[in-house]
């Protein structure tokens, strides 16, 4: 006790007991002993936080797979459908026909995901984009006739999402049809691991709206491409790619022969009525647009791309380089003769 | 710290004061030794205060809604820039600065007109800023009576927000408009768009990773979110914006409701008006005790126990319920008019110095040459529709409504960099972030002030009436060679090209092939801008893969809104 300290002569002390002694003592040594363990211990030992060569620290997403939602064909049908006559809704229901008809592909209950084209902030007369009155109709046939559980439609465009899927008509169109918009925000990317890909093997993928998802169509307009010459249904899977995707551009025929790969798709329709013949992928004027009068359906990607490559843009049979590639990959065969039915 | 521990007891009082100790209860050490005796049930709650609390909780709620709504797939034609229009200060100093009242500006005479009829209510009753400030000084006050009593005592510093306001209105009338630093309500836009709203979509975007991962679709959660459908945004100029909120915000510890008694110009403004209110606080000198209890929540350090000074009086009405001998009312008849002090405490001295600041202030923003042609930054790039850059500068009032609403966030408050200290906050686009969407024109629609003037997409685009006078030009694109992948490297990319929205494109490329220094055969689509067609969108640039300092950037020179920023002498046509 110091000498200066004043004491009140009715102050009692109440000095610690052996008891309280111990209990402190016994925390302590918990404690500490704890921490140690946590800090010290050897990596692999259980609850070890400890982190030697710094590596430990760096985050590593788990990259999921996605699965194979492709249907095989029925007997007697082929791999490509067109429907020539009628409105969008009759075209398609006969490219539908001719593959051997939606209810064979989509059973009821399914969730369905459609992946249209929403890059730009286009109004749908441009051709940059989906048109909304295929999507509807589609949509319309999903839950009507195929009786799908739900349907759901996402992209990730190049403009601001929200704006994308109004101007364009995606939104209104779904909504009608009693679709559900799925848009890209910060939580809905997830790693995707692609064997085989070249430049996707690991990649940042739209994942969100493909959660329990049994089956997918990809539904694209058909458009001039100022690098690959032609974005059409492989092309179309790009938007689902999130990261810094405008890298791909140095080897695009890579990146979309490999898209091929990253997802097979139940279906995929191509949408030949209005046909964005140049200044693609964005168009932007309604000169560059001429009016086709077919829609396609088909289980063969490749074989789709090559035909509307052909007959739609009018590009003759020298294939983007890209097909060739899809089809190394074994994505499809581009020779489509005698595998395309035309209904009129 | 101290001040969060305590406050539990804290609001156990404050919520017992709602409702007066009967009797002459209180024992506690410091406390007076008297509560006043018990109001009617009926009175208790149909209180002037009960009422104040209601409004401003309307308020409040109606200025987060709007700030929420001011979202592309929300905006349904809400009044979302109401509340900024209603300012008077905006209406008045743009007045001064533009000679002009701007389309709802008008708006801004109501509040006014009601300043003449019950003095400062705006303070107490609308103002989202001081609600807030309010509600931070009520939940960390901790100060026993004696000394909440003196905090609320008249200051000789609360001349300072006239001196202010007379600096802001001789800089607005020489066509500086800086009264956006110190706005009430352009501040708690300001913070809430480009801090708060950023803050709490992190948090709605952690609470739905966390949800994602257990297995939970988290799209519920959009509603919540200020952006729903786009990943975080980004507010370069936000950091000084959320320091100075903080710090204004923490100032009410020390003296409660500082930004409002000391530096707020609107209130200033509305202190000039309130001494002309038919309704006022009037003290009843014969029932008055002098027991100072009317100073206890005395919200506008007011003076309500001696001669109640109208130009600083909020009209809280706390007063009225804090005084035992009911010597306190608000009321239009029976005023005693030797118990009050009309004018603003200002004196000549300190208004002709204010005004003298003023004067030499608008020189020292202006010594830069950067709001005219002469200096011009080539990174002040303007949002589509904005006026030449010295009408921009006296119409802007940073309020960052066009930065809340702008859908790809390209719009970002400037930081020094661009404009200097006049053009702080301004919006201004970073092309390194995002692009000017082609179709849209929200940050147009929303300028409560003309800054940005209100175009369509029709004008913006140079299509229909306005094919003549061609599309508004921001900037105009340029390619850096020495960086740009085709030029500088024999990489093939063009990302620029496939981009460009307009038709034909304004970028266009000279095809090469040749082998690359690996001896592989290449095709290289060299790109050049053709600057007759580019509007300086700047999609080029976001999408650029040289992501840092982007090989096709975007300028200012060339754009629209001023002829001597012009590039080119006339725009080239196709050949006939």
């Amino acid at each position: 006790m110091s000498h200066n300290t004043i004491q009140h002569p009715d102050y009692r002390r109440a000095p610690m007991t052996r008891r309280q002694l111990l209990r402190r003592v016994a925390a302590a040594t918990g404690l500490g002993g704890a921490a140690a363990y946590l800090g010290l211990a050897p990596e692999g030992w259980p609850l070890s936080l400890r982190d030697g060569s710094g590596l430990r620290a760096v985050p590593r997403p788990q990259p999921f797979r996605l699965r194979d939602f492709r249907v095989p064909r029925p007997a007697g049908a082929a791999d490509v459908g067109i429907g020539r006559t009628g409105d969008v809704t009759t075209r398609l229901r006969k490219a539908l026909d001719a593959v051997g008809g939606l209810a064979h592909y989509v059973q009821p209950g399914d969730i369905v995901l459609v992946k249209p084209n929403v890059a730009f902030d286009r109004s749908p007369n441009l051709g940059a984009t989906t048109h909304p009155e295929i999507l509807e109709a589609l949509v319309r046939m999903l839950l009507v006739d195929a009786r799908a559980q739900e349907v759901r439609v996402a992209d990730n465009p190049i403009e601001s999402p929200a704006d994308c899927f109004a101007k364009s008509g995606v939104r209104a169109a779904t909504e009608a049809a009693g679709g559900r918009i799925y848009l890209p925000d910060g939580n809905a990317f997830s790693k995707l691991h692609t064997p085989g890909a070249k430049l996707i093997e690991h990649w940042w993928f739209f994942q969100r709206p493909f959660s329990n998802v049994d089956k997918v169509i990809g539904i694209a307009p058909v458009k001039d491409h100022n690098l690959c010459f032609a974005s059409m249904g492989i092309k179309n899977w790009y938007g689902l790619l999130g990261g810094r995707r405008n890298q791909f551009h140095q080897d695009i025929h890579e990146i979309v022969s490999d898209l091929s790969i990253m997802i097979r798709p139940t279906l995929t329709i191509l949408d030949g009525t209005r046909v964005l013949m140049q200044n693609g992928p964005t168009g932007g004027d309604p000169s560059n647009v001429k009016a086709g009068d077919a829609v396609l359906a088909g289980v063969d990607p490749v074989a789709l791309d090559a035909w509307a490559f052909e007959h739609l843009l009018e590009r003759g049979t020298d294939y983007p380089r890209y097909l060739f590639k899809a089809e190394e990959k074994g994505s499809g065969r581009m020779d489509w003769r005698g595998r395309v039915r035309e209904v009129v | 710290m101290r001040a969060l521990l305590l406050n539990a007891g804290h609001l156990l009082r404050a919520a017992r004061r709602l409702v007066p100790a009967r009797g002459t209860g209180g024992g506690r050490p410091g406390a007076f030794p008297w509560r006043p005796a018990p109001p009617a049930r009926a009175r208790r709650w149909l209180r002037l205060t009960n009422a104040r609390l209601v409004s401003q909780a309307t308020f409040f709620a109606l200025f987060v809604f709007f700030c929420w709504a001011t979202w592309t797939s929300r905006l349904g034609g809400y009044p979302v820039s109401r509340l900024l229009e209603l300012d008077p200060l905006v209406t008045i100093a743009t007045a001064l600065s533009t000679g002009t009242v701007y389309r709802a500006l008008g708006w801004g005479l109501l509040v006014l007109g009601i300043t003449l009829l019950f003095g400062r209510v705006f303070c107490n009753w609308i103002c989202p800023y001081g609600t807030l400030h309010q509600l931070v000084g009520w939940l960390f006050n901790t100060r026993p009576q004696p000394a909440r009593i003196e905090s609320n005592r008249y200051r000789a510093v609360f001349y300072l927000k006239y001196a202010l306001l007379v600096v802001f209105l001789v800089m607005a009338s020489l066509g500086a408009l800086q009264i956006g630093l110190l706005d009430p309500i352009v501040m708690m836009y300001r913070a809430l768009a480009t801090v708060f709203s950023p803050a709490s979509d992190m948090l709605v975007d952690g609470t739905g990773s966390a949800l994602g991962r257990v297995g939970v679709d988290a799209r519920f959660l959009d509603g919540l979110r200020f952006a729903p459908g786009v990943e975080a945004r980004i507010f370069v100029g936000s950091f000084w914006v959320g320091v100075i909120f903080l710090a204004l915000a923490a100032a009410n510890l020390y003296v409660p409701r500082f930004f409002c008694r000391v530096l707020c110009p609107l209130g200033a403004l509305l202190g000039v008006f309130s001494r002309f209110a038919l309704f006022r606080i009037n003290r009843d000198v014969h029932k008055c005790t002098d027991c100072n209890l009317c100073l206890t929540r005395c919200e506008g350090a007011a003076d309500p126990q001696g001669a109640v000074r109208l130009s600083e009086c909020f009209a809280c009405m706390n007063c009225i319920d804090d005084c035992p001998e009911d010597a306190l009312s608000f009321s239009l008849l029976g005023l005693d008019t030797q118990q009050v002090v009309a004018a603003p405490d200002l004196s000549r001295r300190k208004l002709v110095f204010a005004g003298i600041a003023g004067l030499l202030g608008f020189p020292l923003l202006r010594n830069n040459g950067q709001s005219n042609d002469a200096n011009f930054s080539p990174r002040l790039i303007r949002p589509p529709g904005s006026v030449a850059e010295a009408q921009f500068l006296a119409k802007c009032i940073k309020c960052d409504q066009c930065i809340n609403v702008c859908p790809t966030n390209v719009l970002q408050p400037a930081t020094f960099a661009e404009g200097g200290f006049e053009a702080l906050w301004t919006p201004v686009m970073n092309f390194n972030i995002a692009h000017c969407q082609f179709k849209c024109t929200l940050c147009s629609e929303v300028c409560p002030t003309g800054a940005i003037r209100k175009i369509t997409v029709e004008e913006k685009l140079g299509k229909g009436p306005y094919e003549k006078q061609g599309p508004v030009v921001l900037g105009t694109a340029f390619i850096n060679t020495t960086r740009c992948l085709p030029w500088a490297n024999q990489i093939p990319c063009v990302v620029c090209e496939e981009v460009c929205p307009v038709s034909p494109k304004a970028i266009q490329t000279w095809d090469e092939e040749t082998k690359d220094v690996f001896g592989n055969l290449v095709v290289l689509n060299k790109p050049f801008i053709v600057p007759d067609l580019c509007i300086g969108c700047g999609i080029c640039q976001a999408e650029c893969p040289v992501q840092d300092d982007p090989a096709v950037y975007v300028t200012a020179v060339g754009e629209s809104r001023s002829e001597q920023r012009r590039l080119l002498l006339r725009k080239r046509t196709v050949a006939t």
